[in-house]
């Protein structure tokens, strides 16, 4: 199992889907992502995680650095996930009050404040 | 001597093998199915930060992960070789260790010695330095001890498997 990547727009919202896992060997890659999305003008992002299979302190860490990296362009970053055991590991790190943490894209895409 | 042992080189690419294994051997040793994810994120977070202590402090020895198995309880210690200044006491003796045969409450106790380092749960950068995983490890795990000296630290984690049945 490796980390997925795709990408695509809604309106002014990017939509970055990720599968797989995000450890320590594949976070690099959802960085270099996030990274370039935000170099390229990409300032709103949602990120999709209902494919995730499993998710570490170095992802949040990831998730994390493309949050400041929004922000520093008055961006925002959204996530979209309903997988409890996912879910678990933002409320141990109180990271559920720094993410807004939608149930669906649909939902994260129409958010706005 | 234990269970299983691991001893892999300090890639990041070799943690998710760890993982396997360790969730592999605590399901077989009787840890409850609903327990694995959390035996599985806490030997991974345990294990990044080993490789990225070894990577960071130039060190080619392998990381060490021990699975044992008793009569009531899982337990994995993920031992690394990497010297932990912090940690040495005057005249290098080793930190203090808990009293009572070593079992202690993960919050407050983590990483005994250093309580004025327990990490804030948001990380400054992308690049964590372990300790938001310690952070996961010990909202994690009821039974955990962290210990470190000049020589290298072990994270010792146990899990019950033998849960109380649960009446209707």
């Amino acid at each position: 199992m490796d980390l997925s990547l795709s990408t695509r727009t809604v309106g002014d919202r990017t939509i970055v889907e990720v599968g797989g896992e995000i450890d320590v060997y594949t976070a690099p890659k959802l960085r270099e992502q996030l990274v370039e999305l935000v170099n390229d003008g990409s300032y709103h992002l949602v990120v999709d995680m209902e494919g995730v299979d499993f998710l570490d302190s170095t992802g949040l860490g990831v998730l994390v650095g493309g949050l400041k990296r929004v922000r520093a362009h008055e961006g925002s970053l959204r996530l979209v996930c309903n997988q409890e055991r996912i879910l678990k590991i933002f409320r141990i790190t109180g990271l559920t009050k720094v993410f807004p943490i939608h149930s669906s894209v649909d939902e994260a895409v129409a958010a706005t404040d | 001597m234990a269970t299983v042992e691991l001893l892999f080189s300090a890639l990041p690419e070799h943690v998710r093998t760890a993982r396997l294994v360790a969730a592999a051997v605590a399901r077989r040793a009787g840890v409850d199915e609903a327990v694995l994810d959390e035996v599985r994120l806490a030997v991974g977070e345990a294990c990044t930060r080993a490789v990225g202590l070894h990577m960071s402090n130039g060190v080619d020895s392998p990381v060490k992960v021990s699975l044992i198995e008793d009569e009531k309880k899982f337990s994995i210690e993920v031992g690394d070789e990497a010297p932990h200044p912090r940690f040495s006491l005057p005249g290098g003796g080793r930190g203090p260790r808990p009293a009572g045969g070593g079992r202690v409450e993960a919050e407050g106790a983590l990483l005994p010695g250093a309580r004025d380092e327990i990490p804030e749960p948001v990380a400054d950068e992308d690049e964590g330095d372990g300790e938001m995983g310690l952070a996961v490890i010990s909202g994690l795990v009821d039974d955990v001890e962290v210990s470190a000296d000049e020589n290298g630290g072990v994270i010792r984690m146990s899990w019950p498997t033998t849960p109380e049945p649960v009446l209707p």
